[in-house]
């Protein structure tokens, strides 16, 4: 009997409840389809043929299957310097700017620090009032660190949001007990940060890591302004020039045989480089997307 | 009085140094974190507080060959120039109009994380969480390209599909225009950056106690009251952070996709204060100390906006909101 009325609730609710499903999933799908079909609609024109693209006949799927494009994009040489500038700053960056963002946020995680109000101001007040561009641009180079590749790494420091984070995560996530006894036990605390709070970080330390590689692979403006000869480029400025290519005026162009070939082959280049260049980093999302259920993100609000 | 300086004495020994001797202490006692720590901030004290030295120079007339403090005192020369510059009401209107007008697209990442977390089928909700994340990490660059690609009107989606509809010849190209680059701005942001934005919003969401919609269920609640009665004031707290979060950096408008945006032709409308300081001060004029100047006053406004924020924010959640 009463197994028998709770069905019928549930029937009862079911129905109203799969309209709603149903329109739930309607929208979702929508959205779903909106962020899709360009993307999709972007790599199938990078295989297309370059008249099917110019004459715009590509829809979803390409049309006259044909690396082309591709082709195009490796016979460049600005590509593969900038492919490898851009490797070079990501895993640069990345390194020092963990290294630095690490030390920071293990040293204010430790309650006792006395000096960790002090330390902790200096890392907020930037938030709220910097420099502005120009004057850092005046700092730096006369430092003498723009346009140069090592000067570029070098210019790099800890990073706030990040510091914040992964200090709440030693606070949270590693027990006080562990540094009591590992205080008894004699361990100092560099020797404490590097055997035991260093391994227990990994989950953190791996987003973080993940971020700073996004960040810096898509890094426009930084190189923009601090590395201004060409052979310095990373992919990105490469790809701005490339793509810019078409609307500005071909004697723009600084070296005349792209200009030309831009005439030649236009849009698919364009869609091929932009594969050449996205891919790397759409490959390494899915391993981001593990730590987010870990609610990690919550760590820079709740602190 | 004699018998509670008494009482004190002991506690005295308990907590045996005051004052320098303390600190010595301390110091010594954590000198691998002070060194630590002087390492790791270093550079940035150099990189964050160094320029802060430098923006003086919004006061003087600065030449490389002077240096900062040698270059000639002009007290508010550059800002009353700017300020009464023919294009400044353009540049801090649009400004304005633009981060005003992102804000219309605040709410929409909140919608979409309730309907993802109203969603039954938790494979395709995992599939399509995914999905919606992937915009977040094409670079702005290869973004505008996409952008500029997929509008043109001969080759792009754009003007395929209004062949396709039925339309002859090519449809008017809203690249060019200006009236169009505020909605192109906003909503090409909205397209990539709404599904990431909903991750705060959704790890608020999984947190919500599963006891709550028992409890409204059993009240006969439908699926789409639970979100509004269940969901909704859970993840208020969250919103209310967030929307004041937004409104400090009300007109502190990111420099690199309406500088990528821009083109001579919409340029009544995409001249932000941000790509101005850097067209005047850095790139096109090197005009360092008025590109400053420029630059200072946006941040004087930006200052202003999050003091007032976060005295708001004290007086509405009670608590300081704490980035720290």
């Amino acid at each position: 009997m009463n197994a028998i009325t709770l069905k019928r609730r549930g029937s009862r609710i079911s129905s109203s409840d799969r309209r709603f499903d149903v329109i739930i999933t309607m929208i979702v799908t929508l959205y779903v389809l909106t962020i899709l079909y360009p993307l999709i609609y972007v790599v199938s024109s990078s295989f297309s043929s370059g008249t099917a693209v110019t004459e715009g006949k590509v829809l979803l799927w390409p049309v006259d299957f044909s690396l082309q494009g591709y082709k195009m994009v490796f016979n460049y040489k600005a590509v593969w310097l900038g492919y490898a500038n851009t490797l070079f700053y990501t895993i640069g960056k990345t390194m020092v700017s963990l290294f630095y963002t690490t030390l920071v946020a293990y040293v204010l995680s430790r309650k006792t620090f006395q000096a960790r109000k002090l330390f902790t101001t200096l890392c907020i007040i930037p938030m709220w009032f910097s420099g502005g561009l120009i004057p850092s641009y005046i700092l730096i180079s006369g430092l003498g660190l723009n346009n140069s590749r090592w000067g570029y790494l070098l210019m790099t420091s800890m990073n706030v949001t990040y510091m914040i984070i992964m200090r709440t995560y030693f606070q949270t996530a590693i027990p006080g007990e562990l540094l009591e006894s590992a205080k008894i036990d004699g361990v100092s605390d560099i020797q404490y940060l590097l055997k035991i709070a260093l391994p227990l970080a990994k989950p953190v330390m791996s987003v973080i890591t993940l971020y700073l590689i996004v960040a810096e692979w898509n890094n426009y403006m930084g190189p923009m302004i601090y590395l201004r000869p060409t052979n310095l480029h990373p992919l990105q400025l490469i790809l701005r020039r490339i793509l810019e290519a078409s609307q500005m005026d071909a004697t723009m162009v600084s070296d005349a045989d792209m200009a030309n070939q831009m005439a030649q082959v236009g849009d698919v280049l364009k869609y091929g480089l932009i594969v050449v260049s996205t891919v790397p980093m759409l490959c390494l999302f899915p391993f981001v997307q593990k730590f987010f259920n870990k609610g990690l993100m919550m760590g820079a609000l709740k602190g | 009085m004699t018998a509670a300086k008494r009482n004190k004495a002991p506690v005295n020994t308990l907590i045996p140094k005051r004052g320098f001797a303390r600190f010595k202490k301390n110091f010594l006692r954590d000198r691998q974190l002070y060194l630590l720590i002087i390492i790791g901030i270093a550079p940035f004290l150099l990189f964050h507080y160094g320029p802060m030295y430098g923006v003086q120079i919004a006061f003087r007339n600065y030449r490389i060959s002077d240096g900062i403090i040698g270059s000639e005192w002009v007290g508010w020369k550059w800002f009353n120039e700017f300020l009464t510059d023919p294009n400044f009401k353009r540049i801090f209107l649009n400004t304005l109009i633009i981060s005003l007008y992102s804000l219309v697209s605040f709410p929409l990442p909140i919608i979409m994380a309730l309907l993802f977390n109203a969603m039954r089928k938790q494979r395709y909700k995992s599939v399509a969480q995914t999905i919606s994340y992937m915009p977040h990490f094409i670079s702005m660059t290869v973004f505008v390209g996409i952008l500029n690609l997929i509008l043109s009107p001969t080759s792009g989606i754009y003007g395929n599909i209004f062949r396709l509809l039925g339309g002859s010849g090519y449809p008017t190209d809203f690249r060019t225009l200006a009236g169009s680059f505020r909605h192109l701005y906003v909503w090409s942001g909205v397209w990539q950056g709404m599904g990431w934005q909903t991750i705060l919003y959704t790890s608020a969401l999984s947190s919500v106690s599963s006891e709550l919609h028992e409890a409204a269920c059993l009240d006969g609640a439908s699926r789409f009251k639970r979100i509004i009665h269940v969901d909704l004031p859970a993840i208020m707290p969250t919103i209310a952070i967030m929307l004041i979060l937004r409104m400090g950096g009300l007109i502190s408008v990111g420099f690199e996709k309406a500088y990528l945006m821009q083109s001579p032709l919409n340029l009544s409308t995409s001249e932000l204060i941000s790509t101005y300081v850097y067209k005047r001060g850095l790139s096109d004029f090197r005009r360092f100390s008025y590109g400053t100047a420029v630059s200072l006053f946006n941040t004087a406004i930006n200052v202003t906006l999050m003091l007032i924020t976060n005295y708001t924010s004290k007086k509405v959640t009670e608590d300081e909101i704490s980035v720290i």
